[in-house]
């Protein structure tokens, strides 16, 4: 019986729970002995000139071994990470003559102890110049103050909306333009960013704290302008990353610069305020919405426009509006669709991908755009949505914004979803409290979604399975985990090929001498591609092992089978001959030993997809939620562990409510953030979330051999709009159709007065 | 992030405490449980240069019957007052609102005495004990005195100790018959209130203290009045922002705040009258 | 200033500096880097730890405090090499982990809630860890795994 689908506890386990990870700031290699700390002194300003930085004072405070600013790197200006973006508006390592956001670095402090760098930063006196701040979208399209005078504009990006006249033609009813706010999240991984770096005068190790160990190494040797094969990157284990940690951080790399420069191994570590300001945050649209339709509830035309917000240096986030122009159609047949965005630079951290990634933000608006529509013309909001689905035979599907659907069943999903929440029952519950006028108002939302996973660019990932002399497997996977379980999913992928127990198979990531091809983990593209080679190379090795077993056996290879139960080969009909892998692979040592590769490349993304119902109660007097229910059917294909897709499901409807409810990463008009703690910036907790009730789906998709699709962001991307859709139907009776997120107590009292 | 340097005093008794502290003044800070003064620290908000440790006074944790009231010592943490079996029976309403500070971990080591003489206007406590008429029991070193809780909140973090002094002992009334309630509203369960009200009505008098409606925690005296006038509770708890004078922040307008002030008090008026 | 404190029952004795929060002396003097440091503002727990038997921040107790008492980290809480404290057993049973940065400081929490209310309710065990935040889990899974545990210890 296969072991994939089975409920496998996590190999990872009794290390964290017993001594816990080992983190970058947990490390005591002997490469790193007698390191320095790396403090960073950063802007208190959002947008000003540098007038002068005095270093005196701080250069000679107790453990001192280095201050440097700008002028003491030799480090090109990056530019965006991606060419689509605006190449003029490139970011200094340690800023020049302009700071542009709260926390960017403007000085750097080396000293012997980690408690002295902190007190040495204090001393570091900059005199600034305030330049105006631009904080509001809209300003910075305006170009009134513009951040990087080389690019003359604040736009790093756009796709201009085709402006159809007649878009809507045809339609009875027609809501909009609504302008509705994704607000700037921060990431939040419980891990903060930290870096340690050694030079030994021929290779620089480099630990890191990211998804993405590879594509670092690439960074790093380009940004040092080192020789390919010098750097060698180490991730070991990572706190949770959720985009953000992708990485590639000015800090980052200069802690390896400063390794090399000062010849003396050093570690940084930041503290969580920095964290808040200085690690890219997420979401960050302000989007326009106009949907038009017919009054049996089809939906003819809908009109997406976004404006993005870059933060000061654009990266990842100024294209993921790309990402959200693909999605704009989500589950529905809508013949006409019309998208246009602009990514903007403001004076505050860049934005980046965060769970979900440009598809959150496509999914929050369409459905937002749903229950306008039902709203208006008189009709439940759930069967708005079951009108305009895209129909179960309708797959391959490719929608008017373009993107073309795999395989789905979004009816059926909502019909689970939807019978599991007793949505009948619900509706009776909320008429009754509105006919009594409760104080607690009753709210249910319904959303559904398709995403994208393993999208257009997520290019190929490898895996390397290999047969040791004792019948053990290592298997080496360009995809390095922080929290979903590779090592436990890997070895029940390799396992399931190699009939070989998980125990014996070791999981081998995070170290680019180890696996030097690689592409990372984020954009839910993990199993899909990484878990898929490793399956494949899994397969190659037993076609050659099968080789060497007949030779053993001195058999026709084509008799020759594996016992995958014992994990034996021999011919067909004769178990009682048998070689091991251990057998085999001693065979094969000579050589070269028993191992294959692969490199494994999708024809096509995969379309995931599933609905989600969101119960809360609304105090009408004083504007606070409590979310009471989140049920949940997600369909992401086959499943490989319903332990670890549960896990991913659990921990993105959590961040989805949080965005829904309380977490918004905030700047005042000044560009001073106001959030910038955790006892400011409000991380949800246990306290405010329900248990989730999660319906399994499983639709395997054509687009890989596992049937898999990605599961790391669709509780994200369902839970934002349903749990925002239910705030607003709570108070739908008042006359209200739309609260911005988050939907603090304060925001939904405010639209309750508005509204009375 | 780590606190700037400073020398750590450890007292082994309150006189020694004392002179301590008189010794060093406004450089000195009291560290009880810490979890009031250490989280300024580590931002750098505070920087004393001395600090007097009063941790291992642990005659002043206690809690006691002292004929109408009981007595609590000032280094008794909030987990010892929400468990206290004599403050469940004789002063519930601290007891509970001891088990609504911070969380589990915060209530381990935070005391009421540090509580009270941080005088942050956005804590549960001192809303509590000002609802409940308390007082406060001071030692310095020419000897002890005692401050009505009405008169001990002077300024946004400022207290009636003078740099020398050391609150001791917390007095609060029996109350075992009279209703009672404590409400407050956070983004978080972990959070500070962002308006919060603590109710004590019975015997014909009631008294309300107001969570983070001002620079300091302030007592609703026109509702109070209004009450004792015969006011019904509506009206009462029209008037609970009367004294009240909140400051905007994040979460609340000073507007928004007003509105909370009566929302809770009425609620809390509504659930002391039905207990 | 000198510190004599029990570590996972063993007497550690060290000069420190009187700023040294307790977390920084577990981690970077005697090299237990099983607790986190998640924030600077006693809100996220990861780094909490028992002290005399209750679960405290140790980013928000100095090391100074902590003289003469009694201190017991997610490293000693195993009753042996190979075999896990029930608590850890319950974490690992209901996928309680992912990341694994907050577990220390969660487990040991979850440990110090039971102690005091041994069979809790889900509203209870949810505001039980409402100081100890996890991104990764949505903490459905840690909420099971505590609740199981309780019930466990009950039978």
């Amino acid at each position: 019986m296969s072991i994939l689908g089975n409920r496998v506890l996590r190999k990872e386990d009794p290390k964290f729970l017993t001594a816990g990870g080992t983190y970058v700031d947990d490390l005591r290699d002997p490469r790193l002995d007698g390191a320095a700390y790396v403090t960073f002194v950063r802007s208190t300003m959002a947008h000003a000139r540098i007038l002068s930085i005095d270093i005196s004072e701080a250069a000679a405070a107790p453990g001192v071994v280095a201050v440097l600013t700008a002028a003491d790197l030799d480090l090109a200006d990056a530019p965006p990470p991606i060419p689509l973006l605006n190449q003029a508006m490139t970011r200094p390592y340690l800023a020049r003559d302009t700071v542009r956001f709260v926390g960017e670095p403007v000085a750097v402090l080396v000293t012997e102890e980690r408690y002295q760098g902190e007190d040495a930063a204090e001393l570091v006196m900059v005199d600034y110049e305030p330049l105006p701040a631009v904080i509001d979208l809209d300003d910075a399209a305006a170009d009134g103050t513009v951040l990087h005078e080389a690019a003359g504009t604040n736009t790093a990006f756009m796709l201009p909306s085709p402006g159809a006249a007649d878009l809507f033609e045809g339609c009875d009813v027609v809501v909009g333009p609504v302008e509705i706010k994704n607000q700037k999240v921060a990431g939040c991984p419980l891990e903060v960013r930290s870096a340690a770096a050694a030079w030994d005068g021929r290779r620089l190790t480099y630990w890191l704290a990211s998804q993405a160990p590879q594509q670092n190494r690439d960074t790093l040797t380009a940004a040092l302008g080192l020789e390919p094969g010098v750097v060698h990157v180490i991730t070991p284990d990572v706190g949770g990353g959720f985009g953000p940690k992708i990485g590639g951080y000015p800090e980052e790399v200069l802690t390896a610069w400063l390794a090399k420069h000062l010849d003396r191994p050093v570690r940084w570590c930041e503290t969580r305020s920095e964290n808040m300001l200085a690690m890219g945050h997420g979401r960050g649209q302000d989007q326009t919405i106009t949907i038009g339709g017919t009054r049996d509830g089809t939906v003819l035309a809908y009109k997406l426009d976004v404006l993005a917000d870059c933060g000061a240096y654009p990266n990842m986030g100024g294209i993921l509006p790309w990402l959200t122009s693909m999605m704009a159609s989500g589950v529905y047949a809508i013949p006409k669709i019309e998208f246009g965005c602009k990514s903007l630079t403001t004076n505050t951290m860049s934005t980046v991908a965060y769970r979900g990634a440009g598809r959150p933000e496509a999914t929050a608006a369409v459905e937002r755009a749903m229950d306008l529509f039902a709203a208006e013309i008189g009709m439940d909001p759930a069967e708005v949505r079951r009108r305009n689905l895209i129909p179960a035979d309708a797959f391959p599907y490719t929608t008017a914004s373009g993107s073309t659907y795999d395989i789905g069943d979004y009816e059926r999903c909502l019909d689970l979803a939807l019978d599991a929440a007793g949505y009948a029952e619900l509706r009776g519950e909320q008429q009754a409290r509105r006919a009594r006028g409760d104080v607690n108002q009753l709210g249910i939302g319904v959303s559904v979604y398709v995403e994208v996973t393993a999208g257009p660019t997520a290019g190929g990932e490898d895996a390397k399975v290999e047969i040791l002399p004792d019948g053990s497997a290592k298997v080496y996977t360009g995809t390095s985990p922080h929290g979903q379980g590779h090592v436990t999913a890997w070895s029940m992928i390799a396992s399931e090929q190699l009939g070989i127990p998980m125990d014996k198979i070791d999981v081998i990531h995070g170290d680019t001498d180890l696996v030097p091809v690689g592409v990372g983990t984020f954009g839910s593209r993990s199993l899909q591609l990484g878990g898929t080679a490793v399956h494949e190379a899994a397969g190659e090795v037993v076609d050659r092992a099968r080789k060497l077993a007949a030779d053993l056996l001195e058999a026709n290879v084509d008799d020759v089978v594996l016992d995958k139960v014992d994990g034996r080969f021999h011919v067909a009909g004769t178990p009682a001959v048998a070689k091991t892998w251990g057998d085999v692979a001693t065979a094969a040592g000579a050589d070269g030993g028993l191992q294959a590769s692969n490199t494994f490349t999708a024809p096509s993304p995969t379309y995931p997809f599933g609905a989600h119902v969101a119960v809360v109660e609304v105090d009408t007097e004083t504007g606070k939620v409590e979310l009471t229910r989140v049920v949940t059917c997600d369909d992401a294909g086959r499943i490989l562990n319903p332990l670890l897709v549960e896990g991913q499901r659990h921990g993105g409807i959590a961040q989805g409510a949080a965005q829904a409810l309380c977490e918004e990463m905030l700047y005042d008009a000044d560009g001073n953030p106001t959030t910038s703690t955790f006892a400011d910036y409000t991380f949800i907790s246990a306290a405010e979330l329900p248990s989730f009730e999660l319906v399994a789906m499983e639709t395997p998709t054509p687009v890989n051999p596992l049937g898999a699709k990605g599961i790391g962001e669709s509780g994200t991307i369902g839970a934002t709009p349903a749990v925002q859709s239910a705030v607003v139907d709570a108070l739908a009776h008042l006359g209200i159709r739309h609260v911005d997120m988050p939907a603090t107590p304060q925001r939904v009292w405010a639209a309750i007065q508005s509204a009375s | 992030m780590i606190p700037a340097a400073f020398d750590y005093q450890r007292a082994a008794s309150v006189e020694e405490a004392l002179a301590l502290l008189t010794e060093h003044g406004d450089d000195a800070k009291v560290l009880a449980g810490g979890h009031s003064l250490l989280p300024l620290m580590k931002l750098r908000f505070a920087t004393p240069s001395v600090l007097v440790d009063i941790g291992r006074l642990t005659d002043l944790s206690y809690v006691r019957d002292a004929g109408d009231e009981v007595a609590i010592g000032a280094l008794t943490r909030h987990h010892d007052v929400q468990h206290s079996d004599l403050l469940q029976a004789q002063v519930p309403i601290l007891a509970h609102a001891a088990g609504q500070v911070g969380d589990q971990q915060v209530r381990h080591r935070g005391t009421i005495g540090g509580s009270l003489s941080h005088c942050d206007p956005a804590s549960d406590l001192p809303a509590v004990v000002l609802a409940l008429g308390g007082t406060l029991v001071v030692r310095g070193t020419s000897g002890e005195r005692e401050v009505p809780a009405s008169a001990f909140f002077t300024g946004f973090l400022e207290s009636a100790l003078h740099p020398d002094e050391l609150l001791t002992e917390v007095r609060v009334p029996k109350v075992p018959d009279v209703g009672w309630s404590f409400q407050k509203l956070t983004k978080r369960a972990q959070d500070w209130a962002i308006v919060g009200c603590a109710v004590v009505r019975g015997n014909g008098t009631t008294g309300i203290g107001l969570v983070n409606m001002g620079s300091t925690p302030i007592r609703a005296t026109a509702a109070e009045e209004a009450l004792a006038g015969g006011a019904s509770i509506a009206d009462a708890a029209a008037l609970a922002d009367r004294e009240a004078s909140p400051s905007a922040d994040i979460n609340a307008t000073e507007e928004y705040r007003r509105h909370l002030a009566k929302v809770l008090v009425r609620r809390g008026l509504e659930e002391a009258s039905s207990r | 200033m000198q510190v004599t404190i029990t570590v996972n029952g063993e007497q550690r004795s060290n000069e420190v500096e009187p700023r040294v929060l307790l977390v920084h002396y577990l981690r970077d003097v005697l090299g237990l880097t099983g607790t986190n440091v998640g924030c600077d503002t006693s809100s996220c727990g990861a780094c909490t730890v028992h002290l005399n038997g209750e679960a405290v921040k140790s980013c928000t107790v100095l090391a100074v405090q902590a003289d003469g008492q009694d201190v017991l980290t997610i490293e000693g809480l195993a009753p042996s090499a190979d075999q896990m404290h029930p608590m850890q057993e319950a974490f690992r049973e209901h996928h309680g982990l992912q990341c694994g940065f907050c577990t220390p400081g969660m487990v040991m929490a979850a440990v110090s809630l039971l102690k005091e209310i041994p069979d809790p309710t889900e509203r209870e065990v949810r505001e039980g860890i409402e100081g100890n935040l996890c991104r990764c889990t949505g903490y459905h899974n840690i909420v099971q795994a505590i609740l199981s545990q309780a019930k466990a210890s009950a039978r």
